[in-house]
């Protein structure tokens, strides 16, 4: 049964994996920024998650509420102040202002918040798991991440293809100058994008939170594992995203069962074997 | 003074076939002058050691590696446009052949620092046809990945310190090669001497990579990889190999930086897979050089390694304070100055110290 508990093991934790690169995905396709503060972002907003309920001392779900407010307006003013102005045909300057931007905040959790290993405390929900099977039970707390990132996809979705703001995010992705004489104002899109991208990082930090400890250092390796999923995934499709997370969660549980040493480096060995074989992910987009 | 020449078919104005109309010019009389001072400046910083203090040494020998560093980065990603967040990689990677090569084959330390680089240069060959199927902005975290699991892989070597590291004792070094003559030459104790044979070793590396990044930016395949940067469809569509020319100098990249990661830690004399493959170390700073210094310049980085020297001298005691001061400045650079500060200058007073531009212009 071990095995199988490995693959239950791998698969849960897929789903927190997508959930950190859905955000890191999302402003890729609409905008074609890679975000190399994104894992610094989610850790962030675990930390002001982490504050609002210590400090102002408010439930949870109502800190990580009031943390995804805070959130998307960080995201859009991040935008319109920092990002805006670098963005265009050459690839550099982006790259090394969200560079800049993660050890800013990286150094940042650590003058505020030190180096101690802090988690978010969720009450009976983290210990207790349900029974899926007979002899078959789960933590409660990693299926909620599975289910939380499903439903997040499904979301993302019916935004993107159902809502007038996803044909503005689709349109500007496939044609900013044209989406704009459309009436799409791209600056807002924009904004937008990363607003959400940005929302999006606080479920995935509430999740994490709770199930693993986490110190301001460990933000590169979120957005090592995001990026991870969404190529393993395949560009283009959210889908894939979820799928290539749990991939990577299964790449991982098989080799941290093998030797607990290997658990991280056979994540990378299963990204750099896909780049080998399926360059363009395992379930790519149709359209390119 | 390289001067080269575009031939025009000259039918309008009847010129005799073998005179250009056209020339090409990147040399100014100021480089001329320039490429003196550089020369003399160079032939002061080798005579140093007889005078200067260890610890000025050891700061020199920071600087010279730094900058080092920060050139090989400037050709890779701002020429190239491989913007790569994963060069610790080859750091690591010379550093620990470096420390296998002393502690499991016994071979002379500074011999084996070419070999440390071509340890480098040969897992570069390896891992760059994989990360190159990453467009651009992906390439960057590609790399950053492959960094990673080589971290990771080092760390399983049980004989090489495992994840804990490891170090090498000055009895194992006191053979080094030319070690004797330095401290004969100087009457230094060994630690000291080592430290003055590490210092010329990364002058020497400094200055080679330099000239080298130089020449090649000058020469028509310096020309063919910028066009490769900023066009590949049109570079290729004239001739122009660019995922040949994109590898090849990712390799030869790959071999310098393990090299001057295999002379750092010589002078370290001790290593750990945390330290060798530092994000902060290797990356962080070296772009952070790149990016105050200004981006496709050779003096850029010199400017940049010298900014950083003196935040290092009088930030560093602050810690984390001190990096968010550095990331900081490189976005405000970035917003504000993105030809960075030797970029601006050279823009308002339009000197070029080692010009790269080519200029077109009538030949008299």
């Amino acid at each position: 049964m071990s095995g199988f508990d490995t693959i239950i093991e791998g698969v849960l934790l897929g789903g927190v994996y997508a959930l950190f690169a859905l955000g890191l995905s999302l402003i890729f396709g609409i905008m074609r920024l890679v975000n190399l503060a994104h894992g610094d972002l989610i850790l962030l907003a675990a930390y002001l998650v982490l504050s609002a309920t210590t400090a102002l001392g408010l439930p949870l779900a109502a800190a990580a509420l009031l943390v995804v407010v805070t959130m998307f307006v960080l995201g859009f003013v991040l935008q319109r102040l920092v990002l805006e102005p670098v963005l265009g045909d050459d690839i550099l300057p982006p790259l090394l202002v969200t560079f800049g931007l993660s050890i800013v905040i990286q150094n940042g959790l650590l003058l505020g918040y030190g180096a101690d290993s802090r988690r978010l405390q969720a009450g009976a929900f983290e210990s207790s798991s349900v029974t899926l099977a007979p002899g078959l039970s789960v933590g409660l707390a990693p299926l909620t991440a599975l289910v939380t990132a499903i439903a997040a996809v499904a979301l993302l979705q019916v935004i993107f293809y159902r809502t007038s703001l996803g044909r503005a995010f689709r349109a500007t992705a496939d044609n900013p100058a044209i989406a704009q004489l459309m009436g799409v104002n791209e600056r807002n899109v924009y904004a937008i994008a990363v607003g959400l991208s940005l929302a999006v990082s606080v479920i995935a930090a509430v999740v994490f939170g709770i199930r693993a400890s986490f110190d301001p250092s460990i933000g590169p390796a979120r957005l090592l594992y995001a990026f991870e999923a969404v190529i393993i995934g395949g560009l283009g499709s959210l889908w894939g995203t979820l799928a290539g997370g749990i991939v990577l969660g299964l790449a991982q549980a098989i080799g941290g069962r093998i030797n607990p040493e290997w658990q991280i480096l056979a994540g990378h060995l299963a990204f750099l074997a896909v780049l080998m074989v399926r360059p363009r992910g395992l379930f790519p987009a149709r359209r390119t | 003074m390289s001067v080269e020449s575009i031939h025009v078919p000259a039918s309008r104005e009847q010129r005799p076939a073998d005179l250009p109309v056209w020339q090409v010019r990147i040399g100014t009389r100021l480089s001329r002058a320039a490429a003196v001072a550089g020369i003399v400046l160079v032939a002061v910083l080798a005579a140093l050691p007889a005078i200067a203090s260890r610890n000025l040494i050891q700061d020199l020998i920071f600087v010279f590696t730094m900058l080092t560093l920060a050139q090989l980065w400037n050709v890779l990603a701002g020429w190239g446009g491989l913007v790569s967040v994963g060069q610790q990689a080859f750091v690591g990677l010379g550093a620990y052949a470096l420390f296998a090569a002393i502690v499991m084959a016994g071979l002379d330390p500074v011999a084996a620092i070419p070999l440390a680089g071509l340890f480098a240069a040969l897992i570069a060959a390896v891992l760059g046809p994989l990360l190159f199927r990453l467009e651009g902005p992906y390439f960057a975290i590609g790399s950053w990945v492959a960094a990673e699991a080589l971290r990771l892989i080092c760390a399983q070597f049980k004989s090489l310190g495992g994840g804990t590291g490891m170090s090498i004792s000055p009895s194992e070094l006191s053979q080094m090669f030319g070690l004797k003559a330095v401290q004969a030459l100087l009457g230094l104790r060994p630690a000291a001497a080592r430290d003055v044979l590490v210092y010329w070793l990364a002058l020497l590396l400094a200055v080679l990579v330099t000239l080298g990044i130089y020449a090649f930016i000058r020469s028509r395949h310096g020309l063919a990889l910028a066009a490769s940067r900023d066009n590949a469809a049109a570079a290729r569509s004239v001739g122009v190999r660019t995922a040949r020319i994109r590898h090849l100098l990712w390799i030869a990249v790959a071999f310098a930086t393990g090299m001057v990661g295999a002379v750092v830690y010589l002078q370290k004399a001790r290593i750990s897979p945390d330290a060798a493959f530092s994000v902060t170390d290797w990356t962080a700073y070296v772009i952070f050089i790149v990016v105050i210094g200004g981006v496709r310049t050779i003096e850029g980085p010199m400017v940049g390694v010298l900014l950083l020297w003196g935040l290092v001298t009088y930030l560093a005691q602050y810690g984390s304070l001190y990096l968010v001061v550095l990331g900081t400045l490189a976005i405000l650079i970035m917003l504000f100055m993105p030809q960075g500060v030797w970029g601006a200058a050279a823009r308002r007073w339009q000197v070029q110290l080692f010009p790269t531009q080519r200029w077109l212009g009538r030949s008299r």
